[in-house]
């Protein structure tokens, strides 16, 4: 018997994991998978909880029910790969051998990484909505909040779904104007780019929603240290924001266990063919999802992709075949503009999000970078997709793996 | 668009960064610095190429990727590139500016 095992049972671990139980002769292979926890988080949902529009319950639910039967899942932590020879080591002791790995153990927030930052007002004025925790430590926050100047605040890239602070921001806008408290607030979106929006033809159509919203925009903010004491946070440059209310986005670093496996680059990524999805160091090992170092959005719908990519690639693997299914970096997300309504981009490594209609060319029913309150119920609906068909490792109907150019307006 | 930088024809983006990278040369380097009020010297240099030879291995630039350099610290890298020093920095290397995916 051969052995395939997958690091993490988040988005791209469990799908890989169905999409191998029916792609592999489960005579020949044995598919094992691995997470320190139980509950699987649906983490875009981490974006609703601190305005009540989610509840804690509608996110998590059971990791095992989404393994497919036939697949092995543990529940140990890992300590590290051993890839040289071919194991990985747990941290209660045991180990467990491989012919092929796939990593996929995600990215987390390090707020450590920013001097201050985890200071005496982490968690009373500090905080962050990328963890189950967090959003739920700043919903109880906004309840009682009476006010004054908030700063959504980008640490540095690369970001878990780089939109979801500009949606936290466009949701702030909407959830103060609901509770007849919006005077009292003042938004600044804090941005270590130079701009909220950074690509031609996004700014060229969102440029308009910062100002129709009264949002204001710090931009080539690189953050230093953060001044508990007078509430501030100050950058490289000596620039000085002063806040009632932080919410940042923390540094975000792959799991130390990677750093530990000497795999990862100085944030804990793993090295990645942008195409293959084979890592660069050793052949048979293949990385998914927020846990390489590609240059594609940190998105469940990149894992999405990757996944029927990386299924081919591994049974091309095992039949001494080249790798030849390539991924072509193709995005697809929705972004929450506050009100009800929301907007849709799709893109890849060479084309950006420009207008246009989706799934079908010229006839939609969502629209490309232009907010509707159709693209809003997409969002919501993303939620039942991605329990029901992303993790099945489903293919979801007229989205295909790479991205269709028809319907789009490019220049 | 196009532009002449240096009296060399190249082609821009909207805000005069270069979009074909085999188009720069020192020449007009200098000029985009000094459209940025910025006069080269040994040290700016040395950012630059360290910015290049990243951009040849199609790693994306951070201010980390900077810090981490060993070419010069975040202190310094401010004082050569005032204000937006990557973007600066990126503009006069001849390289896009770093962007998210929108
Ligand atoms: C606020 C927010 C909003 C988002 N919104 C969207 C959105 O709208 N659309 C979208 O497509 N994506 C969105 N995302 C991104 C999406 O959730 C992630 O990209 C996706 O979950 C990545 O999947 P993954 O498998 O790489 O990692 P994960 O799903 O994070 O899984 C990693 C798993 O590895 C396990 N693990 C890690 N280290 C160890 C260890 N040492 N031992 C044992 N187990 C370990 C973890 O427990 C975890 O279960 C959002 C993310 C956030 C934070």
């Amino acid at each position: 018997m051969k052995k395939i095992l997958i690091l993490g049972a988040g988005t791209g671990g469990t799908m890989m994991a169905n999409h191998l139980k029916k792609a592999l002769n489960p005579k020949q292979w044995e598919i094992s998978i691995v997470d320190e926890n139980q509950t699987h988080y649906y983490q875009p949902g981490y974006l609703f909880l601190p305005f009540d529009i989610y509840q804690p319950e509608d996110i998590i639910k059971p990791i095992k029910e989404f393994i497919p039967e036939g697949v092995d899942l543990l529940h140990r932590k890992i300590d590290k790969i051993v890839a040289a020879e071919n194991y990985v080591q747990f941290s209660d002791g045991g180990r467990i051998d491989y012919d092929i790995l796939i990593v996929a153990t995600g990215a987390k927030i390090a707020p450590e990484e920013v001097e201050g930052m985890k200071g005496a007002e982490w968690r009373n004025s500090i905080f962050d909505f990328y963890t189950f925790d967090g959003a739920l430590a700043l919903r109880d926050k906004l309840k009682e909040w009476r006010g004054g100047k908030l700063l959504v605040h980008i640490t540095e890239m690369p970001i878990k779904c780089p939109v979801a602070p500009l949606e936290f921001a466009f949701l702030a806008d909407s959830f103060f104007k609901h509770k007849k408290m919006r005077a009292q607030v003042d938004i600044t979106f804090v941005t270590p780019l130079s701009g909220a929006f950074t690509k031609p033809k996004a700014t060229e159509a969102l440029g308009y929603l910062l100002q129709e919203k009264n949002i204001h925009i710090v931009e080539d903010f690189a953050i230093e240290k953060v001044d508990n004491e007078n509430k501030k946070i100050i950058d490289y440059g000596d620039r000085e924001i002063s806040f009632d209310l932080l919410v940042t986005v923390p540094t975000n670093k792959g799991d130390e266990l990677i750093a530990r496996s000497e795999m990862g680059d100085e944030l804990n990524f793993v090295p990645t063919n942008k195409t293959t999805l084979q890592s660069n160091a050793y052949k048979n090992v293949f990385v998914i999802g927020d846990a390489s170092n590609i240059a594609v959005s940190k998105a469940g719908s990149v894992a999405h992709f990757e996944a029927e990519i990386l299924t081919e690639n591994i049974l091309h693997y095992i039949h001494d075949e080249p790798l030849k299914s390539e991924f072509d970096g193709h995005t697809n997300c929705f972004i929450e503009t506050g009100d009800g309504k929301a907007l849709l981009i799709d893109f890849n490594y060479t084309h950006e999000p420009v207008e246009g209609t989706f799934p079908f060319p010229g006839v939609g029913p969502m629209q490309l970078l232009k907010e509707s309150r159709m693209n809003h119920f997409g969002k919501l609906a993303f939620r039942w997709v991605y329990w029901n068909m992303l993790l099945p490792g489903k293919h979801i109907p007229f989205v295909p793996t790479e991205m269709n150019e028809a319907g789009k307006h490019f220049d | 668009m196009e532009k002449m930088i240096s009296g060399k024809q190249v082609s821009v983006n909207e805000e005069g960064f270069l979009t074909d990278f085999s188009q720069w040369n020192k020449d007009i380097a200098n000029e985009i610095a000094k459209e940025e009020n910025i006069q080269l010297t040994e040290r700016h240099w040395e950012v630059i190429n360290y910015l290049q030879e990243q951009h040849r291995k199609e790693i994306p630039m951070s201010i980390r990727k900077i810090r981490n350099s060993g070419v010069v610290d975040i202190k310094e890298f401010y004082q050569l590139f005032p204000q937006g020093p990557l973007k600066t920095a990126s503009k006069i290397a001849g390289i896009p500016k770093p962007v998210s995916c929108i």
